[in-house]
């Protein structure tokens, strides 16, 4: 049991000498991509191989007989290039071997070569052309990223908390405990600037001291881990990848605004994340990190999951804390602002994953290390999943002011099979898109509201030609009209009828008036809705209207989708040249659309057409396409 | 009429979460997760024993996605349609699936109560976009072909 500080330093020490008493440690990727690539077989291979060697020690927790080598096979947190999965690190002191795409038939050739001869096996190794890369730190694509909330993220153990304690975990919470008082702590994260990494960057400072100075003594600390945004999962990987990180960063904000319960709401599909933070919370509680009187003090601190049952508009505030309460996840009319009133009506600090992430971090090293990285509105870094069509898909971490060119380019490696770059949509279904005119925009919270867009939590899902974006304007819209709670009058019918225009179009019935009242829609929901859900709901259509304008009017006035994504709009057409007069076309055709005589070339007759593709799917020959 | 086990092992799980009307949403996801649906019968149960009204659990249960009145099946299929998914073509996917197991956007589950197949938003993996899950494994890059030779495996299994 850690019951002081003394006890803490103790365990701490412990825990270093532990972690260096490895020979070798294997860290096998185990973030929710790379176990779905079967990670988790590898390391139970890995694992086997190990334990099958009488000469050696498996090791959970390494001793100081140094007569065999201590060997240990860990699961790591997202180690970022999940496209590359299942992700290996084999670690020997400092040195650190990355390979990529693991196979179950590479196991015994890591264990014999790597693990126990030390040597590098350079068919798994990740190659750029003739260029093969050893170490992670040596590929580009982690190279250039800068890592705080993520630092841990395939370093350490994630189910470990003394590899959390080793390097350097709960040092934070101590300092914050035993050398400053609860108002230092606020200032400190108040001038550091952080702002919340959940979409909307408000100041974090700000919210924490507007809890503090509440009459009423009961306050909560509440985690937003309800990442529903389609095509983001940094929130996710923080929490089954360094689940101690967000607890202590939750800590030192229960003890700056004297809450002793807090609550941590995951989103439904990430089981992943449940099971790591209740594995992390129920290791802290039984060395009495969590619990009545921490370390010996006055404070005392309860963590609790809720899990999301899918409810996007459960991401909002207020219909959070509606859903831990038992409630349907509808917003509420503000103010009161959470500050004030959020959970069970007591003064809520509400921030998400990401955002408590950030504090550990301000803590030790201070608000004007932190206010060095990033921009001077938004300090910091920001994480962003990189995903779509992209060569390089995966998690990473940049300076906040990063350019989209280095995002996209340099870490992202460009676009996939040498495609052309159309746009980014980021900020998800609240977001907008970004085009090349933006490439080496800086990308902060200020800035990119600029161009109609949002940073949002960061999901970013890159387009190239072939992504039609009236289609994805659509697509985003049947979401934010699904996901729509029903409770505003804007929100519920104009999304409903702003999706009903979209698909109009994307099915070549649409009219040129349709594009005003899109518009005219757009602006009354972005306008009038009741919450940041409802209000940014729009966004997508706003943000393509302006920039891909002449795409809407194409589908419209053309009746043509230039990606040949629009099924209504597609024309399938027998290229004569190519066309041998089999006959296989017409028979298969369900409305009899295709004609011809034998041995002589087919002609679809477009009228009768139902763009089914089964004519297409079916030619031995290749002769029938699709024309835009 | 339910069996009794059923009432059983409800009162255990809200045993566990406390009779309380916040504990509604934990139960109802435990009672979800044991028999793979929410049967009404046991929704007015627990309403009761929470010391709720029946139709403010019913509100709150209708309220949220994942509750469901119907009887899964065995393999519960979520094919995400994510954004990422989405622009690296997961619509091909459902459609293969609904083909293969005879279900459409109105019938989810196969009648031999084998195979649910649902949408999702996102299910965290979009660096292996298109995925999906079969009760709680996520498989990546998927295609048309790949969740057809999913099916025959799982048919296979029983």
């Amino acid at each position: 049991m850690i019951q002081n500080i003394e006890d803490l330093s103790r365990e701490r020490e412990k825990a270093v000498a532990e972690l260096n008493g490895y020979d070798c440690r294997v860290l096998v990727c185990s973030g929710t991509g790379c176990i779905a690539t079967g990670s988790d077989k590898i390391h139970k291979l890995l694992e086997d191989l190990i334990a099958d060697n009488p000469e050696i020690d498996l090791v959970f927790a390494p001793h100081d007989d140094h007569d065999r080598p201590n060997i240990g096979v860990k699961k790591t947190g997202c180690q970022g290039f999940c496209e590359l999965g299942p992700l290996v690190r084999i670690q020997k002191g400092d040195k650190m071997v990355q390979y990529v795409k693991v196979q179950p038939e590479d196991c015994k050739e890591i264990y014999e070569k790597t693990i126990l001869g030390g040597d590098v096996i350079e068919r798994l190794l990740y190659h750029k052309g003739e260029k093969k890369y050893v170490g992670p730190e040596e590929i580009p694509f982690i190279a250039k990223q800068t890592r705080i909330v993520l630092e841990n993220c395939g370093k350490l153990d994630a189910e470990s908390l003394d590899e959390y304690l080793a390097s350097g975990g709960f040092k934070a919470l101590e300092k914050a405990m035993f050398q400053m008082d609860r108002d230092q702590v606020i200032e400190e994260i108040d001038k550091s600037g952080l702002r919340g990494r959940g979409g909307g960057g408000f100041p974090a400072g700000r919210k924490w001291k507007q809890v503090a100075r509440q009459k009423d003594p009961i306050r909560y600390v509440v985690c937003n881990g309800d990442e529903g945004d389609p095509g983001a999962f940094m929130d996710g990987s923080v929490m089954e990848g360094d689940p101690f990180k967000l607890i202590e960063g939750m800590m030192i904000a229960g003890y700056a605004v004297r809450s002793s319960d807090g609550y941590i709401y995951v989103r439904a599909e990430y089981p992943m994340s449940v099971t790591r933070l209740r594995h992390a919370i129920a290791l802290l509680e039984e060395r009495g990190l969590l619990g009545d009187n921490i370390l010996g003090s006055d404070f005392s601190f309860h963590l609790h999951i809720n899990r999301g049952a899918g409810a996007f508009v459960c991401g909002e505030g207020s219909a959070l804390t509606a859903s831990i309460e038992g409630n349907r996840g509808m917003p509420r009319v503000k103010p009161p602002r959470t500050v004030e009133k959020g959970l069970w009506e007591r003064p809520t600090v509400l921030n998400n994953v990401e955002t408590y992430a950030n504090v550990p971090k301000i803590i030790l090293q201070g608000a004007d290390w932190y206010r060095s990285i990033g921009t001077a509105g938004s300090p910091g870094t920001k994480t962003f999943s990189l995903t779509g069509a992209i060569e390089n898909t995966g998690l990473i971490e940049v300076p906040m002011g990063s350019t989209l060119r280095e995002i996209i380019f340099d870490i992202g490696g460009g676009l996939k099979n040498g495609a052309t770059f159309k746009a980014v949509q980021i900020g998800g279904p609240s977001g907008g898109c970004l085009t090349e005119q933006h490439l080496d925009e800086p990308l902060d919270f200020d800035s990119v509201k600029k161009f109609n867009a949002i940073v949002g939590s960061g999901g970013m899902v890159v387009m190239d030609e072939h992504t039609c974006m009236v289609e994805v304007a659509r697509f985003f819209m049947s979401f934010t009209q699904r996901e729509s709670c029903g409770k505003c009058v804007p929100c519920r019918e104009g999304t409903k009828r702003m999706l009903e225009i979209l698909e109009k179009i994307v099915n070549g019935q649409g009219e040129l008036e349709d594009l005003d009242k899109l518009e005219e829609l757009a602006t009354m929901v972005k306008t009038m809705a009741l919450c940041g859900l409802g209000k940014s709901a729009p966004l997508p259509v706003i943000s393509t209207l302006s920039t891909f304008r002449d795409e809407y009017i194409e589908h419209i006035v053309d009746k043509k989708c230039r990606a040949k994504v629009c099924t209504a709009l597609r024309k399938y057409v027998i290229n004569p040249d190519f066309c041998k007069g089999c006959g296989k076309c017409a028979r298969n055709c369900p409305v009899n659309a295709i004609s011809g005589k034998v041995k002589n070339p087919y002609h679809i007759d477009p009228t009768v057409c139902i763009k089914c593709g089964a004519c297409k799917e079916n030619c031995a020959f290749d002769a029938i396409y699709v024309e835009a | 009429m339910l069996d009794e086990s059923y009432y059983r092992k409800t009162d255990e799980i809200i045993a566990h979460y406390g009779r309380e009307a916040k504990a509604l949403i934990p139960i109802m996801q435990d009672v979800q997760a044991e028999y793979r649906y929410l049967p009404g019968e046991l929704l007015a149960y627990i309403a009761k024993q929470i010391g709720i009204t029946e139709t403010k659990a019913y509100s709150v249960a209708t309220f949220y996605e994942n509750f469901s009145f119907e009887a899964k099946g065995k393999y519960v299929i979520k094919v995400c349609d994510g954004t990422a998914c989405h622009v690296r073509h997961s619509t091909p996917v459902l459609e293969a699936l609904w083909k293969e197991l005879g279900l459409s956007k109105k019938k989810h589950t196969t009648d031999d109560m084998m195979f649910t197949v649902e949408t999702v938003s996102c299910l965290g993996a979009c660096g292996l976009a298109p995925t999906m899950m079969v009760n709680e494994q996520v498989y990546p890059a998927m295609t048309p072909e790949k969740a057809l030779a999913l099916i025959a495996e799982l048919r296979g299994k029983g």
